[in-house]
């Protein structure tokens, strides 16, 4: 029982709060909801026993990505471009038209699933007593995907000394 | 059903209100012991010996006006203090005090909540931290304080990565990321891990200095500096927020270290029976004695360090501590492997 | 890459500043964090001291003195009154050359225990301001002792010293040297193998010997860059002619070295100070002076060693009046200042601040 009123308010927020992100006009405000949406998706995975995923998305997500946005919106003093501007007529078209498209998969999808409910054998297996979320993922990581992990941690350094290339000064 | 929510809402009041009390009085610490470095006295004028004067300051700082600049963005404005000081109590929560006390008759374990995930809580709620000092630089509407804002932010990201780098090597060594369970660790392992990580103990208490903005990695915040600071705007209580917020930040590092590397409650050479008399103490006494040493220890080097200039510090940052803190973790991971 | 508009950003340390020691004020050029152009413009504290002194009596011009190098007072009343003296051809008897050596050597440490005391604040380092003002107290109390004052001494008078010590003054002054010779360690403990202090002055301002002699820089300044100059060896003057003592220089001309001149001359003043004080000889104070002070025709330049560097006083009298006809100072700070723009280039902000300090100016010789 408290477990609903907790994800639907939750759920709210999270839509509440990506409704503002591509709604208000101030860019950092559109960040700062940005935040507060992924702050908010932390608490869901919280509510699903995933406490590892939580903090992990806090970490990355809000207390990194996020803040590197808004290193370049405020450097850059990035803004919204004014609603008068050429190609904003096109672009509306596209962007609903797109999001149609979507609007018609996602309802596909849930009229499928809901016709064929998942069998129980499908489901994920329990968890083993005692085994924290932590533990888990680490297990997973490391056996099972571990050829993911290693190319995945390889483009991460490629992508960092490409960085760092591109805004050395020539000394 | 409401003992189990009332229990924690209990313990969490008394944790909030002990350590807004101590953040305040700290100010009177640290100036007292910064004087006492000085061949001075510190405030003497207010009570006794001075001690009542963090309630006279806080009592001007609620009396001051205050200033909101014109053309500020007057919600990231109010919100910036906000988010400096939440992340900074809110990681109290994770905190272990002492495993059990009794108290008028009651067995209560002194901590709110003991996560399995403790110690990566309190990272990711640095990482939270750092957006105060962001919002309060660009809601200043200056270049000045932005820029400021910025690279106190940079400076904080950067030494995040060398004290997680520390943790990590830590919870190589206990196997567990709970809070509680590290120091179990340490009692099981009969030593506290200052003795078998000192490299990880002294850059985590170097990191500590800079993520809490303090001397020698103040800069962000001296006088001295020529363009001011990221919190040049605010005035009144709203400017007593972000020192308080630096305090409480402090306290918590002090915490961490306390109980990561010498063995939070336990009292010294807790598996040498003849020493029984020590258990007299109480473990939270043991655990508070030892934050305040380590609290006294950063006051200490701000009375006595120059100042690093910004470039000197990202250095020190990126190309020292943070490979010393990958050599540790892997000499720790194989180590532990192999025996 | 290069499409980013980057202009220079010129910003104004203004004249009320927390460290730019008095009111100065210095306009950088900067690109990024680094300073591509400095100019220094100073006036604030002008008070016109040279016309001033057109309109006052001879003696009447030692108090004015006082107040252009406050810190260091007592060395300004000295080298005026040592070029009066050399105007008239005045002998001064001994022992008030011995006393004004020590006099001067005392404000030498004092004019030291401040400048540390300030330089070291404006990198971070606030405990030893405070120990440095602990002794510089110590010597002010002295002083105070001696003629009443604690900041403008009015010390000195042409021919002499206007009063003898008083008894057990010689004493306390011994007292004080073994104070300040165990104190000097303890700042340096702080500083001198300090890890961040190094990283902040090594290699900082760095001016070659050639240059600083063609800047027009004395003092330590100048020793810092390797140029044993000073005017207590080179042309000795009071009584320094009597004594032993070194003269420390240094080799990479940075902030360091400069700031390892200045301690060392902690302990060479020391030393004056205690051969001084052994060898005190007997006889008056004052030589035989008509009570109205009235200088033969001419014009003469004289200098002398200040703390902060070379202290020359030019002085034309036409003989007839009371007052000099010219009376023009060769202030150090002044001349020392000029060569902050060639320090800071390339430097970052930090590093400004730093400057300012090492050069060691009072903006009351500056202005005048």
């Amino acid at each position: 029982m408290l477990e609903s009123i907790v994800f639907y308010t939750l759920a709210t927020l999270i839509i509440g709060f990506g409704v503002l992100v591509v709604t208000t006009r101030n860019t950092v405000h559109c960040v700062l909801f940005l935040v507060a949406n992924f702050l908010c998706v932390a608490m869901i995975y919280v509510l699903l026993a995933a406490e590892f995923l939580a903090i992990i998305q806090i970490l990355v997500y809000a207390g990194g990505i996020v803040v590197l946005y808004l290193f370049v919106v405020m450097l850059v003093n990035l803004q919204r471009q004014p609603a008068t501007a050429p190609g904003r007529r096109p672009q509306a078209r596209a962007g609903f038209a797109l999001a149609a498209v979507m609007l018609a998969e996602l309802s596909a999808i849930l009229v499928f699933s809901a016709s064929h409910p998942a069998s129980v054998a499908a489901a994920a297996p329990p968890a083993p007593s005692g085994m924290g979320n932590t533990t888990m993922v680490g297990l997973l990581l490391y056996s099972d995907y571990l050829v993911p992990f290693e190319v995945a941690s390889m483009l991460l350094l490629v992508a960092m000394v490409g960085a760092i290339i591109l805004a050395r000064k020539d000394a | 059903m409401t003992s189990s929510y009332l229990v924690p809402l209990l313990k969490i009041v008394v944790i909030l209100n002990a350590v807004l009390v101590s953040v305040t009085f700290m100010t009177l610490l640290e100036r007292k012991v910064i004087a006492w470095v000085q061949v001075r006295l510190g405030p003497m004028r207010v009570g006794p010996y001075g001690s009542l004067q963090p309630i006279a300051d806080a009592i001007k700082l609620l009396l001051k006006e205050d200033i909101t600049p014109a053309r500020a963005d007057k919600w990231v404005f109010t919100l910036a203090p906000i988010v400096a000081m939440v992340p900074a109590l809110i990681g109290f929560a994770v905190i272990p005090f002492d495993r059990e006390a009794s108290f008028f008759g009651y067995r209560v374990s002194l901590f709110v909540a003991d996560i399995n995930v403790g110690l990566l809580y309190l990272v990711s709620i640095t990482s939270i931290g750092v957006y105060g000092i962001i919002l309060a630089g660009y809601a200043s509407n200056s270049k000045f304080p932005l820029l400021a804002g910025l690279r106190a932010s940079a400076q904080l990201i950067s030494y995040e990565i060398a004290i997680t780098m520390m943790l990590v090597s830590i919870v190589v060594m206990a196997g567990t990321l709970s809070m509680v369970g590290i120091i179990d660790a340490q009692y099981n392992a009969h030593v506290w891990y200052m003795f078998v990580q000192p490299v990880a103990f002294v850059i985590l208490f170097i990191g500590g200095l800079a993520e809490t903005n303090r001397a020698p990695f103040d800069l962000p915040e001296a006088e001295q500096e020529l363009t001011g600071g990221y919190h040049t705007e605010y005035s009144g209580m709203r400017f007593a927020l972000f020192f308080l917020a630096e305090y409480a930040n402090m306290i918590v590092v002090s915490s961490v270290a306390t109980t990561l590397f010498v063995g939070g409650w336990l009292r010294p050479f807790p598996n040498v029976q003849w020493l029984g008399v020590l258990d007299y103490v109480p473990g939270w006494l043991w655990f508070l004695l030892k934050t305040f040493v380590f609290i006294y220890v950063f006051l200490w080097i701000r009375a006595t360090l120059p100042r690093y200039r910004y470039d000197q510090l990202m250095r020190l940052g990126w190309k020292v501590l943070i490979p010393l803190g990958i050599a540790n973790l892997i000499v720790t991971a194989t180590l532990k492997v192999l025996f | 890459m290069s499409t980013f508009d980057t202009t220079e950003l010129t910003l104004n340390m203004g004249p009320q500043h927390p460290s730019t020691h008095g009111v100065l004020r210095v306009v950088l050029r900067l690109d990024g964090e680094r300073v591509v152009g400095c100019d220094v413009v100073i006036g604030y504290l002008h008070r016109g001291i040279e016309k001033l002194c057109e309109h006052r009596d001879w003696q009447q011009i030692v108090l004015i003195t006082d107040r252009m190098d406050y810190v260091a007072a007592a060395s300004n009343n000295l080298g005026y009154v040592e070029t009066v003296e050399k105007l008239m051809s005045l002998e001064v008897p001994r022992r008030a050359r011995y006393i004004r050596v020590i006099l001067a050597e005392l404000q030498r440490i004092a004019s030291h225990c401040l400048w540390l005391g300030t330089h070291a604040m404006d990198m971070g380092a606030m405990t030893v301001f405070l120990y440095c003002f602990r002794e510089r107290e110590l010597v002010l109390d002295l002083f105070e002792e001696y003629c009443g004052a604690r900041l403008t001494y009015n010390s000195m008078r042409i021919g002499g010293l206007p009063l003898d010590i008083p008894s057990g003054w010689d004493k306390k002054v011994r007292a004080f040297c073994d104070i300040l010779e165990s104190k000097v360690p303890e700042y340096e403990e702080l500083l001198t193998h300090n890890r961040i202090w190094r990283d902040r002055t090594k290699g900082i301002g760095v001016i070659g010997g050639a240059d600083a002699v063609a800047l027009g820089l004395t003092g330590p300044v100048l020793r810092g860059s390797g140029v044993p100059r000073d005017v207590r060896k080179d042309e000795p003057y009071a009584a320094y002619s009597d004594f032993e003592f070194d003269v420390p220089v240094g080799t990479a001309g940075d902030t360091y070295d400069r700031y390892l001149v200045r301690i060392e001359e902690f302990h060479q003043s020391v030393r004056i100070i205690r051969q001084a004080l052994d060898g005190l000889p007997e006889g008056p104070i004052v030589a035989k002076v008509p009570r109205l002070i009235k200088p033969p025709a001419g014009e003469t330049y004289h200098a002398i060693e200040s703390p902060k560097g070379e202290l020359g006083y030019f002085i034309v009298s036409d003989g007839k009046s009371n007052a000099p006809y010219r009376f023009r100072v060769r202030p150090p700070s002044f001349c020392n200042l000029q060569a902050l723009p060639r320090l800071v280039q390339g430097h970052l902000m930090s590093d400004v601040v730093a400057l300012i300090g090492s050069i060691d100016i009072v903006l009351g010789e500056v202005d005048r």
